[in-house]
């Protein structure tokens, strides 16, 4: 199946998510349901198995499978007034394990997508520093280097399910999330290099686009954990990730992860910048904001089944999958209900458990056909766990837009097909 | 040069500093010397601001609203502006100077950018006279009218954080579990008309 775009009317977008979502399903089908003389894909000598196919020369920087044509990042265009300032999601649905592919790492610009050429690029820092200093990508790349594998979570991810069940299927409700190996300097060592003067308590990362992002950012968590990272995944960052360079902020919201670094400044209060005024900031029921809200919390999503992959198998062995991560560290542990969260089964995480990553957890049960009322709930390494959209909205209210993190239902029914739901 | 652990870089010259360090904070600090009155500033904004913010700021189509809103931040549906949610007038001058006209950033002159952010005020009923002046002089004297309404991330205080303990794992529920909301039957609309709150 080809990428669905989805059309401006809403109607029509439901339409086409939930048809997108049983396209992809039924591809497969039973292991050849035997003919009398048995399955002819196996009794007849098939073209792959008779004729060349191509040879080494033909595809330079290789591509998916043909027949994974469906695996994209997709956007919801009636969310915002310009694609050039706006959001696509990560096809979580198609993936496994907790490294995201470079080409399918969700796209959050401002400005759209900065276009450098490295050699014209160039990495400021000043302010409160004793030098003020210009850095080349050559030189950036002769500072010790870090590899680190760390999620990165857009702040409103899950921020239209504040209301209750909107988008039909895990690619738009959590799709804002991606998780690579960054290799990069760590900020602490350029900060050093230019020599932080004492009430330097602040650093401030700008990019080189037409949005110049700017954010805030503590000292602290700057000297901490902060790298300023050039390549993902062993390559150089994809243009749309911030080629040559972006700050890479681990367990905070993705806002701060500034693309396309030119600059970072130094100072001894924070900017109040728009990205954490009139942006970032987390509107209350009291009509109060909650601001500099960085981290983000602990959460989890059932990628399989859900609405864009329907269990098309019938009954029997099913491999419930999803993922889990928590600013604040490692997951220790998920628990997976299928009652809608009345009882609870422990699930097996597997693969890498790394800080401020991404996990991948299995539950594998029998299913009889029956309604299911799908749920996961991460635990993180501080002892905090996931809470439910009601416990959140009890607290905030609605209007937070930001950091939602509650427990999500995925209504399996009879047919397999499945349905974003909210229950009591 | 001197310095630095490893040597690596070179210094930044003024010119340097100059052409990229244009941010500014709440108390003032990066205001460039310049002004400018709401009249001049409805002038620019009609020619470079109005096509997608609307004439009065009321924004157009999905693009965000600049103006009104006031004492809506407990409704319903919030309507977030300048004048009813904006903290600092710096973010004002900073954003604009920084990105905007959309498409066309860093276009418009200091005094420009000055004379904007005065009307912007106008547009809010902040400043009422349109013979009003913003300069780096009396710039920090205006207050925006809810900047006493933001607040420390208290996260850590809301009753889900503070129960550490093992969560239940059997027989957590009353009564049945009913599904209350469908995404499939929900008349699907985006929260807001901001340009991106949804993203």
């Amino acid at each position: 199946m080809n990428d669905e775009t989805v059309s401006q009317s809403p109607n029509l977008s439901r339409r086409t998510l939930l048809k997108a979502g049983l396209a992809t399903g039924v591809a497969a089908g039973a292991a050849g349901a035997a003919h009398a003389g048995g399955d002819p894909l196996i009794t007849e000598v098939q073209d792959w198995n008779r004729y060349l196919g191509e040879g080494v020369q033909s595809r330079p920087y290789g591509t998916p499978s043909e027949f994974e044509a469906h695996v994209v990042r997709r956007d919801v265009e009636w969310l915002t007034a310009s694609t050039e300032s706006s959001v696509n999601f990560t096809p979580l649905q198609d993936l496994d394990g907790i490294i995201t592919p470079n080409g399918l790492c969700f796209e959050r610009h401002h400005g759209g997508i900065a276009e450098i050429n490295p050699a014209d690029h160039r990495l400021m820092i000043n302010g409160l520093v004793d030098t003020p200093l210009v850095f080349t990508m050559e030189d950036l790349k002769r500072f010790p280097r870090e590899n680190r594998v760390y999620f990165l979570e857009c702040a409103a991810n899950s921020g239209m399910e504040w209301r209750g069940s909107q988008l039909n299927g895990c690619q738009y409700t959590h799709g804002m999330v991606h998780c690579v190996m960054y290799t990069g300097v760590p900020l602490k060592l350029i900060l050093e290099e230019a020599g932080i003067k004492t009430n330097g308590k602040w650093v401030m990362p700008e990019g080189a686009d037409a949005s110049a992002m700017t954010r805030s950012i503590p000292m602290e968590k700057a000297l901490d954990d902060c790298l300023v990272a050039f390549k993902m995944n062993g390559e150089a960052l994809r243009p749309e990730q911030g080629y040559p360079l972006r700050l890479v902020v681990p367990g905070w919201e993705g806002n701060m992860w500034v693309k396309w670094l030119r600059r970072i400044e130094v100072g001894d209060e924070p900017w109040h910048q728009r990205e954490e005024t009139s942006k970032y900031t987390d509107l209350l029921e009291s009509g109060k904001a909650r601001r500099f809200t960085w981290v983000m919390d602990a959460k989890s999503v059932v990628t399989n089944p859900s609405p864009q992959a329907p269990i098309t198998h019938g009954k029997g062995p099913l491999v419930i999958s999803g993922v889990a991560w928590s600013g604040n560290g490692r997951i220790t542990r998920v628990d997976v209900s299928i009652d809608g969260g009345r009882n609870w089964k422990t699930a097996r995480l597997d693969g890498p458990s790394l800080s401020k990553a991404m996990h991948r957890f299995y539950l594998d049960i029998d299913w009889d056909g029956s309604d299911l009322l799908i749920q996961s709930r991460a635990m993180d390494e501080s002892g905090y766990f996931q809470p439910t959209k009601t416990e959140l909205r009890a607290a905030r209210g609605e209007n937070s837009i930001y950091h939602n993190n509650g427990i999500q239902t995925w209504h399996v029914k009879a047919d397999g097909t499945v349905e974003n739901v909210e229950v009591s | 040069r001197d310095g630095g652990v490893f040597g690596l870089g070179r210094v930044a010259t003024e010119d340097e500093i100059a052409a990229w360090d244009i941010d500014v904070r709440p108390d003032g600090m990066g205001l460039p010397q310049g002004s400018g009155t709401v009249a001049d500033g409805e002038v620019l904004y009609t020619d470079n601001c109005a096509v997608c913010h609307g004439d009065f700021g009321e924004g157009v189509g999905r693009w965000p609203v600049l103006a009104g809103g006031q004492d809506t931040l407990t409704d319903e549906r919030p309507e977030k502006t300048i004048g009813s949610y904006w903290p600092y007038l710096s973010t004002v001058y900073d954003y604009v100077r920084r990105a905007m006209p959309y498409g066309n950033a860093r276009s418009l002159s200091d005094d420009d950018v000055y004379a904007i952010t005065a009307y912007l005020l106008y547009l809010n009923d902040i400043v009422e006279d349109e013979d009003f002046e913003l300069s780096n002089e009396n710039f920090t004297e205006i207050r925006l009218p809810n900047e006493e309404n933001f607040i420390a991330d208290d996260r850590a205080e809301e009753p889900h954080y503070a129960d550490k303990g093992d969560p239940c794992m059997s027989d957590c529920k009353d009564s049945p579990v009913e599904i209350t909301m469908h995404a499939q039957i929900l008349d699907v609309t985006p929260g807001s008309v901001d340009d991106n709150d949804a993203a």
